[in-house]
Parts: structure tokens; sequence; C-alpha cells
């Protein structure tokens, strides 16, 4: 059996006093979609924000390709092709979307040469193909700051797809999005999993979406694991139907 | 480098220092508690810190002048440092206190050239100071003198942040700020006049500033353009301190005034002012190099 | 296409021949040229960047004391520097011209290793905090400068003399020097902001956060715009130590109260984060300040602080903001009038 892409083991986080996860363990096989689901407040962000390098981290251990990433900082982390993006969007503001795109190639093996010169035509090419496949090909001139937010969430998805990542963390990509578009951007996940090989990890609060994506999903509560399995089996989980109840 | 051998062959120096800065100390203590009220409440940093400082100096200098005591002349600085500060937030601050805080930084700096300059015009370039007229205590077989006045300035200083600090806990207009402080918002859609609020912590903080002043004026000098110097001491207690510590605001007040001493005295008197400005490039730097080791930033 | 030629051709002309049509006032053009210096390379951090720094003056600092220290050594000893305190002996031109590159070089080489110094430390602070310490760096060098007694402490160094006799006349010498400089900063850094270079140091602007999480080289690209900033700096320092002849520490060199604010202003005035902004910023600051400031009689650091406040407070956008505002279309930005379907914000 190979070794998963991303393993977590018993990872602790604490806020002062707060403890926002306790001994979480996961792993994202290679080429999969995975799901990470669970009330407000039961700890995915932060267990999101302990891989990618934003805080240090209590215990435990994060692999990701075999090597142990949990002392890493952000840009490091995201250079290896371990991408997130955010729950409340973030892009740059002030330049448009076609500079958005062209700013996020890959920025591994990079070199002065690489820091001064000029993108090439590929790189446009490429930019406004995934521009294409995300659906805001004609907004690419505008500025990303005066797209809305559904708009920006899916320029940040194709800005992610841009830096080409082996595992990409998406934050709730469905949050804020006009209903009749959520089933294209559940499409346009499933193909990017296939067709440019990206294993994902998703945090989803959508039922209907995270239970037609991924193929095995995690459910926290209370900064504890709480379940795992197959979204058929979560779906009939006593306990997980319980936590979003709020049942005790 | 030569005073250190001084220093050790007659460690009573040292003692001699270490009053100095800790009388000292408290002065700066006190402009530092301006600061962090205003960026606490209104998240600003002001810049024209130290010349609110400096012109509260020298109202003080100017009664002086008339012949009144500089202790009754503290209450009068405060009162026209009070009004002066209402004013700045009227004709400026009101317009950049929402917006980014580099905007901020650059008008209160604009303010500090501005009152600078103004000072300069008026008092000239040189260096005042005041006569309070009390004596000097002698300890350790007069090797050590204490001035009376350094103490007293330090006690003043002591006495009106604790009436500050009362001000804030009890009172209805202290009780605003605080909430202001927390969230703004929400404090306006609870019907607090958060304009009124943010016009009363300025002008406080700039009142803070004038008797800080008075107190600088009788135990130290003044000259126009020192008063980036006691911005900075602020800012870097400030920091150390963290905003709302009342207590960490005093001892790093007075750590900063005990360090100022002892380099000035082994640096040489030309180098005490780059000692400040150097530390404070220094303190922040190793700040945000421990924050990065547990992968945070400074900001 | 023609039309443009025709643009570029009479700026290159106006460029060339100022100073001969106007020989009266050749230093104050050189100064202009300076002034514009010093917007573009302010604009680097400050605009592009979104690093507002009050510290950018030491490399100008430094960059002229180590030309000018350069300069005395290699041509006076120490005892004859001594006696002749004020006026340096003449040298000639080719002794003069020798001194001077070599003296440029090695503030090149000093000032941008001190910005890759400072910058390991200093670019890792971020928004106010950078601002605030980049203050006290450039007060710190300059009381620093004001003690040392090897670069004549408080009161000053001298600069060797031109030779005119050699080189022609100094105020031609330096501005068509200072226009060399403006228009190479200015061609590089137009070259530099098309490129990737440009476009990380704007998604450092915008969000660094997001820029770090995207895996963008962001102390490299930092550490590269500071770097920059202080090799041209370090070029305009050399030079306009020769050109003033007298170096005092707090007034000429780390002059934080007059061109380290100015050139923030300077910037902010014509439009952050734009080529022309600082451009044309400088141009209007500095023919504003030769025709005004002389009127005023002392007073003019007090309209200079009012002139900070004005401005940041009423104009922070700038002439290139304001332009942008009003007719986006002229400067090839699209905008979008159809509503967008979901506005939605959590």
């Amino acid at each position: 059996m190979t070794s998963p892409l991303l393993q977590v083991s018993g990872v602790s986080k604490a806020f002062g006093g707060v403890v926002a996860n306790n001994d979480i363990s996961l792993e994202v096989p290679e080429g999969k979609i995975i799901g990470l689901i669970g009330p407000n407040g039961s700890g995915k962000t932060t267990l999101f924000n302990s891989i990618v390098g934003y805080h240090p981290i209590d215990s435990g251990s994060i692999l990701y390709c075999g090597n142990d990433i949990s002392n890493m900082h952000v840009p490091e982390i995201a250079r290896l092709g371990l991408l997130r993006t955010f729950q409340q969007t973030r892009v740059y503001g002030l330049m448009t979307c076609m500079d958005n795109m062209r700013i996020s190639v890959p920025h591994v093996n990079e070199g002065f040469r690489h820091m001064v010169a000029r993108h090439s035509e590929s790189v446009a090419d490429r930019a406004e193909e995934l521009l294409e496949f995300v659906g805001l090909y004609s907004k690419r001139r505008l500025m990303a700051g005066d797209l809305s937010f559904g708009q920006q969430k899916l320029l940040e998805f194709a800005m992610a797809l841009m830096n080409e990542p082996r595992l990409l963390l998406l934050d709730e990509p469905t949050a804020g999005i006009n209903p009749t578009l959520i089933n294209g951007l559940i499409d346009r996940l499933q193909r990017a999993s296939e067709t440019l090989g990206i294993t994902l990890l998703v945090i989803e609060h959508n039922m209907r979406v995270i239970m037609n994506l991924a193929e095995h999903i995690y459910c926290l509560a209370h900064g504890e694991m709480l379940a795992d399995g197959a979204p058929s089996e979560l779906q009939n989980d006593q306990r997980v139907i319980d936590a979003y109840l709020g049942a005790h | 480098m030569d005073n250190l051998e001084l220093l050790i062959v007659a460690p009573v120096f040292s003692m001699q220092l270490l009053i100095d800065g800790l009388l000292v100390g408290s002065i700066f203590a006190l402009a530092a508690y301006g600061m962090a009220l205003v960026w606490g409440v209104m998240n600003i940093i002001n810049i024209a810190q130290g010349e609110f400082v400096i012109l509260g100096g020298y109202v003080t200098f100017v009664l002086a002048q008339y012949g009144m005591h500089p202790v009754l002349a503290i209450p009068f600085s405060a009162l026209t440092l009070y009004v002066l500060g209402l004013l700045v937030y009227r004709i400026v601050i009101v317009r950049i206190v929402d917006r980014d805080l580099f905007i901020s930084i650059l008008a209160t700096f604009g303010i500090s050239i501005l009152l600078q300059q103004v000072m300069n015009q008026i008092f000239t370039a040189d260096v005042q100071t005041v006569e309070s007229g009390l004596g000097t205590w002698f300890l350790f077989d007069d090797m050590v003198t204490v001035n009376q006045v350094k103490v007293l300035a330090c006690l003043i200083a002591l006495v009106v942040g604790a009436v500050l600090m009362v001000f804030l806990k009890t009172s209805r207009t202290g009780q605003a700020i605080r909430a202001t402080a927390q969230n703004a918002r929400a404090a306006r859609i609870l019907g607090i006049d958060t304009d009124k609020v943010y016009a009363t912590t300025y002008a406080l903080n700039a009142a803070i500033c004038g008797a800080a002043g008075s107190l600088v004026v009788m135990t130290w000098v003044i000259q126009p353009f020192i008063g980036l110097a006691y911005t900075v001491r602020s800012f870097m207690i400030v920091i150390i301190a963290g905003l709302g510590n009342v207590f960490g605001v005093v001892a790093s007040g007075m750590m900063l005034g005990v360090t100022e001493n002892f380099a000035g005295f082994l640096l040489g008197a030309e180098f005490q002012t780059a000692f400040i400005f150097s530390l404070l490039v220094v303190i922040l730097v190793w700040r945000s190099w421990r924050l990065r080791r547990k992968r945070q930033v400074l900001r | 296409m023609i039309h443009r030629y025709i643009k570029w051709g009479v700026l290159i002309v106006l460029a060339l021949g100022a100073p001969v049509l106007m020989p009266a006032i050749k230093t104050q053009l050189a100064m202009l040229m300076l002034m514009i210096t010093f917007a573009l390379t302010w604009d680097i951090m400050g605009g592009q960047m979104g690093y507002n720094s009050f510290g950018n003056i030491v490399f100008f600092g430094v960059g002229m004391y180590v030309t000018a220290v350069i300069q005395r050594d290699m041509f006076f000893t120490a005892e004859e520097y001594e006696t002749m305190a004020g006026a340096l002996g003449a040298i000639d031109g080719t002794d003069y011209l020798t001194g001077l590159v070599i003296g440029l070089a090695a503030s090149i080489v000093v000032c941008v290793v001190l910005a890759a110094i400072l910058g390991a430390g200093i670019l890792k602070l971020r928004g106010h905090y950078f601002a605030i310490c980049t203050l006290g760096l450039g007060i710190a060098a300059a009381e620093i400068a004001g003690g040392i007694d090897y670069i004549g402490a408080g009161s000053g160094l001298v600069t060797p003399t031109f030779p005119n006799e050699y080189l022609g006349d100094r105020g031609y010498f330096f501005y068509y020097y200072f226009l060399v400089l403006a228009v190479v900063a200015f061609l590089v850094l137009s070259w530099l902001y098309r490129g990737q270079f440009g476009l990380a140091i704007n998604a450092i602007r915008d969000d660094e956060d997001k820029a770090e999480a995207m895996g963008i080289h962001t102390t490299r690209y930092k550490t590269m715009a500071w770097c920059i900033s202080a090799f041209f700096l370090a070029l305009a320092g050399g030079a306009m130590g020769n050109l003033v002849g007298f170096i005092d520490p707090s007034e000429v060199a780390f002059a934080g109260a007059t061109y380290g604010v100015w050139m923030v202003l300077m910037a902010i005035l014509g439009g952050k984060g734009t080529i022309w902004g600082p451009v044309i910023g400088a141009a209007v600051f500095h023919i504003m300040q030769e025709l005004f400031w002389t009127y005023l009689f002392g007073w003019q650091r007090v309209a200079l602080g009012a002139l900070i406040i004005a401005i940041v407070v009423f104009f922070p956008e700038g002439i290139m903001g304001f332009v942008r505002a009003r007719w986006p279309e002229l400067l090839g930005h699209k905008v979008d009038h159809q509503t967008p379907e979901s506005r939605i914000v959590p």
C-alpha cells in the first residue's frame, strides 16, 4: 500500500484555553476528493491553517508526500504544490483578472531570470483557458476587486489551478455562490480532479454538494474527529446527525 | 566606552543612572499611555505625540516667564493641549479615522512637521528649561544626587496616570471610550456617539501629553525638534507593553528610561538620540523575528 | 504611431535643451531630475508594493558619504584635508572623474548590500510597523553620521571642487547626469513593472497573505525592490554631494525633513502605483516649490506640513488617481457597467 499524499496524525491546536483541534488524524490519498464537514466552530478552518503553515501546531505531525511539513512556512509549503483557498475569498483586488492569473504561475525552481522577465505567450493562453473553464473569460480585463463575491470565488479557484498544485484545500467553495451556479461548480471540481489530476480536500457546509462530490468524508465536532466514512455511511450516522442538530 | 571602566570602578554611578532613568521613565510612560489610548480606541498611531509633549512644555515655559510656578502651570498646559487636540481632531483626524493606517501615520506626521516648524518660528530653535526652585538630595556620601523636582515629576506622572485609569473605569465617558475601543460599530448601533468619543479621546491624549510636557520642561530641556524622540519612545513602550496594559506601560517606560540613561552615559551624549532610534529598529526586528519562528507576522 | 513619435521627440528635445534654453535655472532643473528619481524609486516600495518607507533617504545619504569619502581619500592626505578644510584644492578633470566613478561604484555596492542586510530584518514587518521602523532608521542614520569624526561628524564634509576648466560648467554636467539617471530609472522600472516582478510586488501590495499562500517568493521580491531603490539612490546621492559641495549629515545627506518627506509626498501627489504618477508629482511639486517657496520667508516648512496634511486627507489618490476615476478608459482600464448577478456578501 502506498502512503497517502497527505497524512495528518494526532494534530492538536489550542488558542489560549480554547482547544480548536484535539488529536485530529486524517489521510488524503493521491487523486481522490475528500470532504471535511462539521458544524460551525468545529475547527475545520483551524485544521486547514495548521496544514498550510499559518500557525504552529501544539502536537502531532503533518506529512506531505512523506515529508514532515509541520515546521515549514506558508510560501514554502505552497511551492511544494499544497495550496489552499480562503473562506473569505482573497484575490488581488487592484489587479486585472488576467494579471491575477499570470502571477499565479508555479513559483518552484524560480531563478532571478524568471523574477524580472515577462511571461511567455503560453502563460497568457493557459490563463485564458482556465478563466474560460470557470466562466470568467468575458471579465478577464476587469479589476478583480470589482467582481462579485461569487465571481471572486471562481477567480480564486482558477488562480489555484493556474498554480498546478498536487493537493488543493478548498474552504467552502460554494458559500456565497448563486445556487444555479453550484451544479456547474461541482462539475468543474470533478473535472479538475479527473483531467488535471489534482487531489482535493474540501470543507463544505452544503450537504448535497459534498455528498455528490467526495469519495470519503471526515466529520469534525467540537475540535474532535467525530466520524469518517463514505458519504452514504455518514448520512446515516447518528453521531453526525446529532452533531448537526445539536442533540447531546 | 571609556565610561564603562568608570562604572566598574565606581558602581555607585550606576545607582545615579538607575534613579534618574526610573524617574524620567515615568514621564515617558505617561506619554505612552496617551498613545496607547488613541491607538486602542481610534486605531491611529499618533506621530504628533512628541510635538504635543514639547508644546505642553512651551506652554509651561511661557507661563513661567510671567512668574507662575511650573507645577501650577501643569493644568494650564493640559487644558491648552486639550483644546488644541479638539481642534486637530475636528480639522484633520475626523477625516482619516476610518481610513487605512498609513494615511493616518502620514497625516499625523504632517501635523508633527507643522507643529515643529510653528514652534521653531515662535520660540526659535534654542534649548529652553524652567527652574522649579526645588532642591537636591544627596545620597551615598554625596555620590548620588537626586533632584527633588524629578521625584515630584515622577509622582505627578503616576498620579495623573492613576486618575486617568479611574476615570476610564468608572465615568460614563470612560465607559463609552472603552466600549468604542472594543467595537466601534456595535457602540454606534447602541447609541454611543462615537464621533464625540473619538474627539474626547484624541483631546484627552493631547492633554496627557501637555502635562507630560510640563514635567519635561521642569526636569529636563525642550527644543522644537526633539518631539519625534518622544513619539518613538511612546511607540516602543506601547509595543513592548501591549495595548491596555497600564502596569506594563509604567514598567517598560521606566525600563526605557534606565536603558537610555545608561546608553547615553556609555556611548556619549552625541549618540543618545541615535540610540533611541536604533533601539526602535532593533526592537521591531527582534519582535518580528520571534513571531516568525511561531509562523506569525507582526501586524 | 507617428503621433507617438512626435510626442516622445518633443519630450526628448525639451529635456536635452532645457538647460541651454534656461541657463539661469540649470541647477534647479538638475534638482527636478533628482526629484523625479526620488519619487520613482520611492514608488517601487510605497506605491507598487504597498510598503510605505520613510527610510529610503538612508541610501541617498550613505551613497553621498561613500562617494565623497572615496574622492577625498584618493587624492588628499588627512593633513591636507585638515588644513584646507572648506576648499579642497583643484584636481584635474581625469582625476575628478576617476574619483567620482569609483566613488559611485562603491556607493552602489555599499547601498545595495546595506539594503539587502537591512531588508532581511525590516521587510518582515508589515504596514505601519514598517513605516515607523523606517522612520526610525532614517533619523538614526543622520544621528550616527553626525557623531562619526572620520566623515566630519556634525560639522560636515566638503567634496572636491568641480574642475570647471576641464569638464565645463558644473550645472550642465550634473543636469545631464541627473537627466540620464531619471530616464534610466524610468525605463528600467517601466520594464520591470511589465514583467513578473511588477505583478509580484502588486500582488504583495494587494494581499501579502494571499501572495504567500500562492507560493510567491515574497521575501526575495521585497528585498529586490528595496535593493533597486538603493541602487538608484546611491547614484543620486553620490552626485548630489558633488553638486552641493558640502555634506551636512541631517540637512543634505540624511535630509529626512526635506527630501525624505518630499519623495513620499511627490509620489502620492502624482498618484501612487503608476509609472507616470511620480514623474508628474515630482514636476508639479518641484515647480510649485521653486515658485512659492521663496515668498514664504521661513514659513516654507510650516507650509510643507500643511501641504502633507492637505494632500493626504483630501487628495490621497493623486493626480493619476483623479484622472483614472474621471476617465478610466483613458488609462486603458475596463469597467463592467452591467450589474453582477450575485453580489452576495457573507
